[in-house]
């Protein structure tokens, strides 16, 4: 979660390694996009009104649909979250705890904004 | 007749005793005091209705379901059900709707039920009880809760074919099945369940009389005046009552099945079918046989602890005699007496002395309730009394001489029952002629749930007060807490003037404004960007966030319906409005289970070209897609990846095509009949009139969807009357409904105006549509607001028929703006590549499809396949 810089480069934390995803300038505020990391799984990537970038895995828990990148955006009490797009369970992104169920959390990544090296 | 009088079936003493014969309980020997010998005692219930399975949660409650082996004796073929709400099997519930017994419930406490099983007889020095399958049950407790039999009187003919009575699930099976086959039917017994069998009988189509002995209606309920205005009302919706007459006969034919009735009068009256329902009588036959102590007139006789003459032996519920001298035919008190006999068993204190006979009931649809000291029987006492033959509402007070409120009756509108009930046996806070007038004479003084005491009984089922209410936070967490709410339902009105959520009316956490509230924002200050509206008109807190899920598409949406007239950019997925949209919006698609989505083209008024037909059948060949007959008249592609969008609707644009906002807070279709070109019937082009309404309103968003339909005649094939804005041709011009709903809450639409040329229909459904359009509330289709609306349809009409407001012009034009301002956004995004896009499966992977979007195939098309969407350990927790 880091504020980016012009033509920078989006990168996920994967183990050791940082892995490049795209130009930050490809996401829309308040808006997601779905990544296909190299081991097949999908991350949702998130830029918020201010820039930050935020990154979870792309797998709706409670229906088993790769579909978090293509929910909305919120904040609520000082937190950024996701709501699903299929039954409206929110995630927080820094987390990726289920707001609406503290029992369920998906991935967290963690997410760089550098000048891709 | 059914055969419902436990009289007419004396029990059969069967000698049965051999060991191990009632399972669990083998109670082969005679005087056992333990069932499963060394362990816990057995108790024993009889009767598994309405309060039996009271008494069964209320034991689990007190933990006595883990101390005591529990086994009940049920003589119906189900377990309980909600006797209350019986007549609804014939709107349709099932039997497995009214059941009372949540699944898994006897299994999870223990408890053995043994359905079918009739008690026949009780052996009280033995402590055994013998069923008709010839078991016998040993018990340490018994508890009788054997409820009513329906009284019938003795009159010659009583038992022909064609007479019922009305009690049980399968009463009404019976009942339904002979109605087919018959025009008229007769109820004998005008109180509380003579009205409602009277109700169903007529629901059945029968032309239906009631014959009443006592010379009112539901004499125990209500007095004089109440009865004529119940008369009045009931009369007017066409069944036919006779009062102060009784029956004298059931009349028969030659094959003894009912053809008419004698009554005490003289008179006589064709019938083909008739319905006892002249009261009921306790089921004590079994207690009286053991010897049990029962009440003159009826009613096993049982102390405060509700303990009969033996100890062992316990009564509740409509069978019961209690210390009041009472025998109470209402659920409420059952219940009370069901707890008090749960604590006496678990060692609690607890005890039934008596209960509020209180009332209220939708009989044929009039509301009827009375409560307190209803007949005025206290000495000194005063009525306060409003009468209205016209509406037949009358209304009375009893209030002793120091103006603290005995009780009363409500018919016609019992609107203030929830709020008097409860004040019953206090001064009231305003006069009572203020609480018995209606709007406009002076009254009525809303009496707010503030009034009350916190220890007032808001739920008279469950004995709950206001207070227990107040400590929860929303109806579904009442229900399951304190039961209030979940038996006649009547309290729940109240119970929800008196949880949270009033006082703050705002759209969420980010706005204390309502969206219409926020529609006026909009428009005046000409707001087009989310941010700055959340940034100057949001809750202090949100100011600067980020937003939520509720209330950025309800911008957007807003947006959208003013776009053209406050100078925004109407393409929805213009710059930030892109972020704002629900996913359906975003993609122009809906999303389905998998992630994958639905296509659905606009097909005006369901009329299509043969040509047309074969581009939708080649592009779903082609794309492999799933493809429905919708019920809006229209077909559904269903299981596109999210990158195949452009390509499909390439295809179909190219073709004629357009959106058909299936994904959106839209308008939706205008479905067509056939109408006047092909129909001998028709009066109107139908299917023109709804082309040209769908193409007028395309694209139009709105708090929520749009549905219309136009009909060529009153036959109404078109089914207008459902729909949010409904067209019927006439044999001069077109009438207009509005505020018709299909879905989870049907309403039938209203008639707004009559024999309207085409261009004033199409004005004023242009009013229609904006004003509701400004002052909806998100999600709030048009059946909704028009009942919540003040003043109702009345001053709609005012609103766009009159210009009451002055406001039509404006109205029209913000239509006319839309109207001119429409854009396929389907032909509008696929200009754009960079647009295109946001379609890609994968950001870093353009081109490569989403993996977990896969089908499999089913009846020669495909579906989901959802085996793919549950690996890898589904839900990991933390
Ligand atoms: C496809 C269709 C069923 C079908 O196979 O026939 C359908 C499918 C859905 N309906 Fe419907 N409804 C369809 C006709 C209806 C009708 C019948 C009609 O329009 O004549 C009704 C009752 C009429 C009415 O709305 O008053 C209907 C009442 C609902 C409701 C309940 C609305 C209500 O006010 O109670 C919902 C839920 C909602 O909107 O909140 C709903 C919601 C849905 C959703 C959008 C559920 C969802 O959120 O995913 C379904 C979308 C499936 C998809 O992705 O395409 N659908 N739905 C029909 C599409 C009609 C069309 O061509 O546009
Ligand atoms: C159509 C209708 C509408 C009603 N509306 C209302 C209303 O609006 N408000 C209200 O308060 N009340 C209403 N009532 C009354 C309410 O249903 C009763 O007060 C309630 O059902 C009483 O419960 P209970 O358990 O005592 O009796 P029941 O529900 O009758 O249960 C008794 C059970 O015991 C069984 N049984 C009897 N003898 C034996 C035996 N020997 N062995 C085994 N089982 C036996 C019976 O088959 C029955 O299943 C209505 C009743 C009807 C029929
Ligand atoms: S509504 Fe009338 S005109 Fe239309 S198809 Fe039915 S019968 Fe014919
Ligand atoms: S008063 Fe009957 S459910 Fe509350």
């Amino acid at each position: 979660m880091i504020r980016h810089g012009r033509q920078a480069t989006l990168q996920l934390r994967l183990g050791d390694d940082w892995f490049t995803v795209c130009d930050a300038a490809r996401l829309q505020p308040g808006r997601g996009a779905a990544a296909l990391l190299p081991d097949g799984r999908q991350a949702a990537l998130f830029l918020d009104r201010d820039g930050r970038a935020y990154a979870i895995d792309n797998r709706d828990p409670f229906t088993g649909a790769s579909v978090l990148s293509r929910g909305l955006l919120g904040s609520a009490s000082g937190r950024t979250f996701v709501a699903s797009p299929l039954l409206k369970q929110r995630f927080d992104l820094e987390s990726g705890v289920c707001l609406d169920d503290e029992g369920v959390t998906v991935r967290a990544y963690e997410v760089r904004v550098g000048n891709g090296e | 007749m059914p055969d419902a009088t436990p009289e007419a079936m004396p029990a059969t003493t069967t000698g049965a005793r051999s060991a191990g014969t009632a399972g669990a309980t083998s109670a082969g020997t005679a005087g056992a005091t333990s069932s499963t010998p060394g362990t816990r005692p057995t108790l024993l219930l009889v009767g598994h209705g309405m309060v039996g399975q009271r008494f069964l949660e209320a034991l689990v409650e007190r933990g006595v379901t883990d101390s005591h082996h529990v086994v009940v004796l049920c003589e119906e073929p189900r377990p309980a059900y909600d006797r209350v709400h019986l007549t609804s099997y014939f709107e349709g519930k099932g039997a497995d709707e009214l059941s009372l017994t949540p699944g898994g419930f006897m299994d999870t406490h223990g408890i053995e039920l043994r359905l079918g099983e009739r008690a026949e007889r009780i052996d009280r020095e033995a402590r055994t009880v013998t069923g008709g399958s010839g078991r016998v049950y040993a018990y340490d407790t018994l508890v009788l809760a054997t409820g009513s039999y329906p009284f019938v009187p003795p009159v010659p003919g009583k038992d022909a074919e064609g007479c019922f009575v009305y009690r049980t699930i399968e009463d009404l099976e019976a009942i339904e099945a002979y109605a087919k086959g018959a025009g008229r039917g007769a109820v004998v017994g005008g109180g509380l369940l003579g009205l409602e069998a009277a109700g169903a009988l007529k629901g059945l189509g029968l032309a239906t009389r009631i014959v009443e002995f006592a010379p009112r209606l539901m004499p125990a309920q209500v007095d004089e005046g109440g009865g004529a205005a119940l008369l009045r009302t009931i009369e007017r919706m066409g069944l036919t009552v006779h009062t102060g007459a009784g029956t004298e006969a059931v009349v028969t034919d030659e094959d003894g099945r009912v053809s008419g009735m004698r009554l005490t009068d003289g008179s006589e009256l064709p019938t083909d079918l008739v319905v006892f329902s002249a009261g009921v009588r306790p089921r004590d036959q079994l207690a009286r046989e053991a010897g049990l102590k029962v009440g003159e007139r009826g009613g096993i006789s049982v102390d405060e602890e509700c303990r009969t003459s033996d100890p062992a032996v316990f009564a509740i519920g409509e069978c019961a005699q209690t210390v009041d001298g009472k025998v109470y035919g209402l659920v409420a008190p059952g219940y009370a007496m069901a707890e008090a006999a749960a604590d006496a068993i678990a060692g609690f204190p607890g005890s039934f002395t008596g209960a509020d006979m209180s009332t209220k009931l939708k009989l044929l649809g009039v509301d009827v309730a009375s409560f307190g000291d209803a007949h005025g029987t206290a000495e000194g006492c005063l009525d306060v009394v409003y009468a209205d033959s016209r509406s037949g509402t009358y209304k009375k007070l009893v209030m002793d001489p120091e103006g603290v409120l005995l009780g009363g009756v409500l018919v016609g509108d019992a609107e203030a029952y929830g709020m008097l009930r409860p004040l019953t046996g206090s001064v009231p806070p305003v006069a009572p002629e203020q609480l018995v007038l209606p709007a406009g004479a002076g009254g009525p003084v809303k009496l707010g749930p503030d009034a009350l005491p916190d220890d007032a009984i808001i739920c008279s089922c469950h004995n709950v007060t206001k207070g227990q209410i107040c400590a929860c936070g929303t109806l579904p967490e009442v229900k399951q807490c304190t039961k209030a709410g979940t038996g006649c339902g009547s309290c729940v009105k109240t119970i929800l003037q008196l949880l949270p959520q009033t006082g703050d009316k705002g759209l969420c956490g980010c706005f204390s404004y309502t969206r219409a509230e926020l529609y006026e924002i909009v428009k005046v200050k000409r707001i087009t960007s989310y941010a700055r509206l959340l940034d100057e008109h949001g809750r202090e807190e949100a100011r600067g966030g980020e937003g939520c899920e509720i209330c950025k598409p309800t911008f957007a949406s807003v947006l959208a319906s003013l776009a053209p007239a406050i100078g925004a950019d109407g393409y929805v997925l213009e710059g930030e409005q892109a972020a704002l949209q629900d996913t359906n919006d975003h993609f122009l698609a809906n999303m389905q289970r998998n992630g994958s989505y639905s296509i659905v083209p606009r097909i005006p008024g369901g009329e299509i070209t043969p040509e047309k037909l074969i581009v939708i059948g080649e592009v779903a060949r082609d794309f492999g897609l799933y493809t429905k007959i919708t019920g809006g008249q229209r077909i559904d592609l269903f299981g596109a990846r999210s990158d195949q969008l452009p390509a499909i609707w390439t295809r179909l644009v190219a073709a004629g095509f357009e959106s058909g906002h299936a994904y959106g807070k839209a308008l939706r279709t205008v479905k067509s009949c056939v109408g006047q070109t092909w129909c001998r019937y028709g009066v109107q082009d139908s299917v023109r009139m709804a082309i040209d309404l769908e193409l007028r309103y395309r694209g139009l968003r709105a708090p929520h969807k749009l549905k219309s339909a136009v009909s060529g005649c009153a036959r109404e094939c078109a089914e207008a009357q459902s729909k949010d804005f409904g067209v019927i041709a006439t044999a001069s011009g077109w009438n207009l409904y509005v505020g018709g709903n299909g879905g989870m809450t049907p309403r039938h639409a209203d008639l707004l105006a009559q024999d309207l040329t085409d261009a004033e229909l199409i004005r004023l459904i242009d009013r229609f549509l904006m004003f509701y359009i400004r002052t909806a509330d998100r999600l709030e289709r048009t059946a909704s607001w028009l009942e919540r609306l003040e003043g109702g349809l009345d001053h709609l009409r005012e609103v766009i028929v009159e210009d009451s407001l002055g406001i039509c012009e404006e109205l029209e034009s913000l239509m006319a703006a839309h109207v001119a301002g429409y854009r396929d956004e389907w032909a509008e995004t696929l200009q754009d590549p960079e647009r295109l896009a946001r379609f890609e499966s994968f950001v870093n992977a353009p081109g490569t499809p989403d993996p977990t979007v896969r089908f499999v195939a089913e009846r020669d098309q495909m579906k989901p396949d959802l085996a793919v969407l549950i690996p890898e350990g589904a839900l990991t927790t933390r």
